[in-house]
């Protein structure tokens, strides 16, 4: 394979292209060298290791306690992140509220959240039925309409998900707060003089521009949150985690269980970071000229220039 | 002071300041504003920064509250409704019902980033009138075109310059179809080659018989557009008149030392 020379004649003498010798690189062999040991190492540890049984891992992978436990981890993180992504927008509201009772109550809301462990609160939610045994409806202090028994009404399920979503609403709040502080003042002002009332401001111009600042720190919580539900294995609740720790203690396979449910952990949190991707490309428009490629996009432009590069490299 | 700012009796005029004074904490910023500006009046407000012009213009539409005096708006309290003889503080909603009929246009454009030119215009007629989206839209489309801009429909803010920008920003003030436009410095943000445009806009604007209060340095404008001019340092009004006059023949010696730096 051949190129012919098909540009026109110069009108003007161009210079001809620099033809330098390039830097050499020693420390990216080395890199390389170093890398290639260790993942052989690596590959030869999953291949002979005893312990490791891929079959095993593959039949843990679909055990239907596991699947099952997914499913419950997959509700708690999404009915948690809810609660979180609400609660933290309200309390980021009410901690710029300029009415001192509002924003001092989120303050204090987000003083005990934060301040006190996840795993602690998430035993308090479980065990509140000891300090509150019923719940009712009536009005306070007076006469009770309905009562309920505290340990009916909030199952171990229930009781995991308020901890977990009320625990996150105190680190969303203060994501949220970042997020509207750092939209630009004018753009309110703006707002306000062609009469929109404050609500309609803060739902149309600032909430919008504030998702470029919120959603990279909301997805890591979000994934950060799918993590954190194992710990509700603590309150005997059957999740992902313990399901693995379940099967590890009946058959003693507890490296094959372990890598079974890293392997979902794994793939949960990257469809969620894909998912963050997209959702960081919505909230960019407007903000860069030209709007980033997909992912695919990505993928699909390497590869062209790949195969670009080789047959031009072939034709030298 | 000169007659130009006075109005003729019986007529209401659009804004009517009474000894306007605004504090920020310590320090006074207006310290007795008394103007009018008569309905269709290009009025133009000059001098030095931090002489008060920009903040007596902010105070018009609310942005900022006053401290004391009376501030009128087409016959109506800026920001307080009078009831039993007593000030009533306006509610978020009555001020921003109140801010419909007045068009801001500001130095830094404020245009919304994350909506086309087309949607920045469209966006409060289609919030705050309830205008039909398509009525809407087809309203900003216009709007647009008077403007010259009817090709950038689609384009977002930050794929515009800055004379495009704020010639959005005058149609988006515009849309609300408002009584009287405020400028805030209009034209100090951008590079000298875009300022024509977006005087032209203003200066078609005036000729269609809009009521505009302007902040500006371009005396030129002032001159061949203004009706009624303000010269304003340290918190007051130092003179005022017809542009031309106050500009070619200054009364004051801050006046004119001030001219003498700009002109």
């Amino acid at each position: 394979m051949t190129i012919s020379q098909t540009t026109a004649p110069p009108e003007r003498c161009v210079p001809e292209d620099i033809q330098a010798v390039a830097v050499r690189h020693p420390g990216r062999w080395i890199a390389v060298a170093v890398i290639t040991v260790l993942a052989a190492m690596f590959i030869h540890l999953l291949t002979t290791s005893s312990v490791l049984h891929w079959d095993v891992i593959g039949q843990i992978f679909t055990y239907k306690t596991v699947i099952a436990g997914l499913g419950r981890t997959l509700g708690l993180m999404v009915l948690a992140m809810l609660i979180g992504l609400v609660g933290g927008n309200l309390l980021a509201v009410m901690r710029l509220s300029k009415n001192p009772v509002l924003s001092g109550s989120a303050w204090l809301y987000i003083w005990v959240f934060r301040g006190t462990p996840v795993l602690v609160q998430l035993f308090f939610w479980n065990f509140l039925g000891a300090l509150v045994p019923t719940v009712g409806l009536g009005v306070p202090f007076g006469p009770t309409f309905v009562t309920w028994n505290y340990n009916d009404l909030v199952g171990l399920f229930t009781a995991a998900t308020l901890a977990l979503g009320l625990n996150e609403a105190a680190y969303m709040a203060e994501i949220v707060r970042a997020g509207i502080t750092s939209v630009d003042g004018g753009q309110t002002e703006a707002a306000h003089s062609l009469g929109l009332t404050q609500g309609q401001t803060l739902r149309r111009i600032v909430l919008p521009q504030a998702m470029r600042v919120i959603v990279p720190p909301a997805g890591n919580e979000t994934i950060s949150m799918l993590k954190t539900t194992s710990l509700v294995s603590a309150i005997a609740l059957e999740d992902l985690t313990r399901a693995g720790q379940d099967i590890a203690s009946r058959t003693l396979h507890q490296i094959p269980a372990l890598v079974a449910i890293s392997l979902w952990y794994l793939l949960l949190t990257s469809v969620l970071s894909l998912g963050q991707y997209y959702i960081e490309r919505y909230y960019a428009r407007g903000a860069d000229r030209a709007l980033p490629d997909t992912p695919w996009q990505n993928v699909r432009k390497n590869l062209i220039g790949f195969k670009r590069a080789t047959t031009a490299g072939g034709a030298v | 002071m000169s007659g130009a700012t006075t109005a003729p009796s019986g007529v209401e005029p659009m804004v009517r300041a009474e000894q306007v004074h605004k504090r920020y904490g310590a320090v006074e910023v207006l310290k007795g504003i008394d103007l009018e500006v008569r309905t269709g009046q290009v009025f133009c407000l000059v001098g030095p920064s931090g002489s008060g012009k920009s903040t007596f213009l902010r105070c018009i539409n609310h942005l900022e509250t006053i401290d004391a005096g009376r501030l009128y708006v087409d016959g109506e309290l800026v920001g307080y409704k009078k009831k039993g003889g007593k000030l009533h503080e306006l509610r978020d909603r009555e001020v921003a019902e109140r801010r419909r009929d007045i068009g801001m246009v500001f130095q830094r454009f404020n245009l919304f980033p994350h909506r086309t030119a087309l949607e920045n215009v469209a966006e409060a007629p289609a919030r705050v009138k309830r205008l039909p989206r398509t009525q809407a839209l087809e309203q900003a489309m216009e709007l647009l075109n008077r403007v010259g801009l009817g090709d950038k429909a689609g384009n977002y803010p930050s794929q515009l310059s800055g004379g495009q920008q704020q010639r959005v920003a005058i149609a988006r003030a515009l849309a609300m179809k408002p009584k009287l436009m405020l400028f805030d410095e209009p034209t100090s943000a951008l590079d000298p080659e875009l300022v024509g445009d977006v005087l032209d806009v203003m200066r078609r604007l005036a000729e269609d018989g809009m009521t505009m209060v302007v902040v500006t340095h371009e005396m030129g404008f002032a001159r061949e557009v203004g009706d009624a001019l303000v010269f304003m340092d340290g918190g007051v009004v130092v003179e005022s008149g017809h542009p031309r006059e106050v500009l070619t023949d200054p009364q004051h010696e801050r006046t004119r030392a001030f001219l003498a730096k700009v002109l």
